[in-house]
């Protein structure tokens, strides 16, 4: 077939199936046929062009030496985001300078007032506090479950709005402080002590003793009334104002296995949220609490 | 290299000066031996003092294997000088031309290693987006290293393996010329892969310069920059020496892919490094003037790299596999240089809504709207080359593979400037129903095309009557259609889903849905994306396996005298 390859012999060649004349040259057997451009092809090409120009004189489009044709709108995507922005806040009016001006107690009196603060707060829930509490606020270990009635720091509104305002171990003034100590890698207590204390704590809340295991309650209990009682109380129903875990609740942060409450106790806890206060405005804040309080039992 | 000092060969020029051979008929070293031994000993000696000194561990890790590919290629060279006959290559024999198919050889092989591997990782990243436990908290194979390896492997593994062994095939075919160069072409086919190496085990290590589809650092890019201007002066010198009065349109494709992938690479590159000793550098760009240049670079990629050089693909593949004329010189004219003028200036719709000028998204819109034409251009030369031959679709796979993937071109090329329109865009952009139009782009045309091609070179190359099997092709092309479909339809829904989840308002005008809401929705999208991903990287294995068989078999080395495969001629 190469040594057929012309140099331009089949000026008049035509191609016999579709009767087509060829261009007359030939590539390692490639021919091209002489068909002219498809005139549906062309014209969607001209009127693409056509529509380019339309929006050239409608919209900013050309740059020039200083600046560029702004466009016979005169649109400018800054101007358009202030515009949308604007209608949210038109349609968010009616609540939102109320929601602002109430106080936690007036919003949770009203009905509507409380429905909106509830949606505003579900909103700014799953973009801000999701990351770490979940998209349904159920937590997980290390994070709490905020559908619970066991709170921390205290479940009245203004326990949680303090504590989403200033955070728990954070860097903010007011932030709520008290770690549970390390009484094992700070030497506080003896190996078998801290046994006996897990032990005995697992028992208030009626935890099944693992196979093989004898538990020293007497030993655990002299142990807690002396190390423990002092912030989760002598009955071990904890306290709010120090951040104790209630543990007769069967509600647990790190775990309930024996070896979880072990390590609790042998390396303590100190789990940080951040303070919100400057990150969020307080209308936002006010609308958290309000949806927080409300999903599981706020006190 | 094997190749005998037929007896009674000419060369093309005469004279006792032939490069390779002294005055008295001796062998001796040519100018390119001797010159190219010289510069890999120094870079052997240079690799090594930095690799002494180098900064990072990954970064000497790189210095070493740059030492030791450096002193194999100078044994490599006096290796072949030792073995070869005094003369060099004759550039015809008995009046034919002298085809040096050795570098498309390896090429093709690579392309076919190369993208079983890129195919591979991109499952992996897959079932990652499905199940992120399969990160396994290792820093190696955490998705953010393993998504550019999987993009570079297919893109400039694969896809650079693909054009690089098919401009070489088809410009000495069409050109009725040999490859230019002695070594030329051996050091831009092994040279292009070695930077695939550096490259790939750079992200792996956590070597990256951060820029999309422009991941490896300064001094793989130097050495890319080497390679890639070698290249361009083989392919132009294999053109000048053509024996045909005009250039072919694939020969434009390709020369524009070449020219235009270099001035891309040299404008997204331009950084500087903090020390020779370290992998590090920084971009001379700032701020949105770097967002634009990269996007200028990554939408030119997919223009130059990813259209046009397999548009050239097209261009010889299907006229010769269908038998039949291309459809319309106009139209090859007249699409070529509006899309070559057109693309580059449609960048800007990757950054629509973001700090860039208004003026320049509303040029980045418009221009990708008026490229939807010369992008059908192609599309429609390629599948109006059928007439006349669509019945050949019922019996050839290998065919009917590269129609669909013309097919495929056209539908991305439709729904790119579609979604390049602003409002769409505010839609789409961030989505997954990107990643869906990428795909059907990657691996319903650029892939499809490939793997027809393919399908037609490696008989050729090997010098087999056919493939081992036609029906194992059309097995790989039902279980990788059946993938794609899987992977774009999934994307599609997801995209959308995803978009009107993020923009959806309650009454009272608070958003509807937090973030980790739509990543929770897209869970089951992900699962059937992946599924695809694996059926298409199946086929491609029963193709690889298709390809092994036919290359072994004995037999069939002489095939009648050509009309399907008339590219049969002493080769290398």
């Amino acid at each position: 077939m190469a040594d057929t390859n012309a140099h331009g012999a089949h000026k008049h060649d035509v191609d016999a199936v579709s009767g087509v004349a060829t261009t007359g040259h030939e590539w390692d057997g490639i021919r091209e046929l002489n068909n002219p451009l498809p005139r549906w092809w062309l014209w969607t090409f001209y009127a693409c062009i056509v529509w380019a120009v339309i929006y050239w004189i409608v919209y900013p489009a050309w740059p020039l030496v200083t600046g560029y044709t702004s466009g016979v709108l005169g649109w400018k995507s800054r101007e358009a985001i202030q515009v949308q922005l604007a209608d949210l806040r038109t349609q968010r009016a009616a609540f939102a300078d109320k929601l602002q001006a109430a106080s936690l107690e007036e919003i949770e009196a009203s009905p509507e007032l409380l429905a909106f603060a509830r949606a505003q707060g579900r909103a700014a829930f799953g973009d801000n506090c999701a990351p770490c509490h979940g998209a349904g606020a159920a937590g997980s270990r290390g994070y709490p479950n905020l559908n619970d009635d066991d709170w921390l720091w205290g479940g009245s509104l203004e326990q949680v709005q303090q504590t989403i305002l200033h955070g728990i171990r954070s860097t903010d003034a007011d932030a709520h402080v008290g770690d549970m100590p390390a009484f094992g890698r700070d030497a506080m207590l003896q190996r078998p002590e801290i046994v006996a204390a897990a032990d005995y704590v697992r028992s208030l809340s009626g935890l099944p003793v693992p196979q093989g295991v004898t538990p020293d309650l007497a030993k655990g209990k002299d142990v807690f009334e002396a190390n423990c009682a002092a912030c989760h109380g002598p009955d071990g129903k904890g306290n709010p104002e120090l951040g104790a875990p209630n543990l007769t609740d069967g509600i647990w942060l790190y775990g309930s296995s024996r070896d979880n409450v072990i390590a609790s106790v042998t390396n303590g806890r100190a789990g940080i949220m951040p303070a919100w206060a400057g990150r969020l405005d307080p209308t936002t804040i006010k609308a958290l609490t309000v949806y927080v309080h409300a999903l599981g039992g706020g006190r | 290299m094997s190749q005998p000092n037929t007896p009674g060969a000419e060369f093309s020029g005469s004279g006792a000066t032939e490069p390779g051979v002294d005055q008295s008929g001796r062998k001796k070293l040519t100018f390119g031996e001797g010159g190219l031994a010289i510069v890999f000993a120094f870079l052997t000696v240079s690799c090594i003092t930095v690799a002494a000194k180098a900064t990072d561990p990954a970064y000497a890790f790189h210095a070493y294997l740059s030492a030791f590919a450096s002193l194999a290629t100078v044994f490599v060279i006096f290796n072949r000088y030792f073995d070869r006959p005094a003369a060099l290559p004759p550039l015809e024999i008995d009046g034919k031309p002298n085809y040096n198919f050795g570098p498309v050889k390896f090429a093709t092989l690579a392309a076919m290693f190369w993208g079983i591997a890129g195919f591979l990782v991109g499952v992996v990243i897959a079932f990652q987006l499905a199940f992120p436990v399969l990160n396994l908290d290792l820093p190696w194979t955490a998705f953010g290293r393993l998504r550019p390896l999987h993009t570079s492997a297919v893109i400039f593994a694969f896809g650079g393996n693909v054009l690089l062994a098919t401009s070489f095939y088809v410009v000495q075919r069409t050109s009725r010329a040999r490859l230019a160069g002695y070594l030329a072409p051996w050091f831009v086919v092994l040279g292009y892969n070695f930077f695939i190496v550096i490259a790939g085990t750079g992200y792996l290590l956590g070597i990256t310069q951060g820029k999309e589809y422009a991941e490896p650092e300064w001094y793989a890019d130097l050495w890319l920059t080497v390679v890639w201007v070698t290249y361009l002066l083989v392919f132009l010198a294999t053109l000048w020496r053509r024996r045909e009065p005009h250039i072919y349109v694939a020969n434009w494709f390709y020369l524009a892919f070449i020219v235009t992938i270099a001035m891309l690479h040299l404008g997204n590159n331009a950084s500087i490094p903090v020390s020779v000793f370290s992998p590090k550098s920084y971009i001379v760009w700032s701020g949105v003037q770097d967002a634009m240049v990269q996007w200028w670079y990554g939408h030119n990629a997919v223009g130059f790299f990813l259209t046009a050089g397999f548009l050239a693909i097209m261009y010889y593949f299907i006229p010769k596999r269908a038998d039949r004329p291309v459809y319309s010189y106009r139209l090859s004219i007249v699409h070529f240089w509006a899309l070559i003028f057109i693309y580059i200036w449609a960048g800007p719709h990757h950054l629509h809504y973001t700090a860039l000028p208004d003026w320049a998204q509303t040029l980045g819109m418009t221009f990708s709207i008026i490229l939807w034409m010369p992008s059908w251009g192609g599309m429609i030369n390629g599948l109006m080359t059928l007439s006349g031959a669509w019945d050949k679709l019922r019996t050839d796979p290998v065919l009917r593979i590269m129609v669909v993937s013309v097919a495929f071109y056209g539908m991305s090329t439709f729904e790119g400037p579609l979604m390049s329109v602003k409002s769409v865009n505010s839609l789409s952009h961030y989505t997954d129903w990107t990643i869906g139009h990428v795909h059907s782009g990657a691996l319903g045309w650029v892939a499809y095309i490939s793997f027809g091609a393919i399908y037609c070179l490696v008989p050729w190359l090997w010098k087999k009557r056919e493939l081992y099997s036609l029906r194992l092709v059309n097995w790989h092309f039902w279980i990788s259609t059946i993938g794609i479909v899987f992977y774009i339809s999934s994307m599609w829904v997801a995209g959308i889903l995803q978009g009107l989840m993020w923009r959806a308002y309650t009454s009272l005008g608070f958003l509807e849905y937090s973030f980790i809401e739509t990543v929770e929705a897209m869970h089951p999208f992900y699962l059937i994306r992946a599924v695809g991903g694996v059926l298409f990287l199946v086929g491609a294995l029963l193709m690889a396996f298709n390809l092994y068989m036919t290359i072994r078999e004995p037999g069939a080395a002489e095939a009648d005298s050509g009309v399907r495969n008339p590219s049969l001629v002493p080769a290398e």
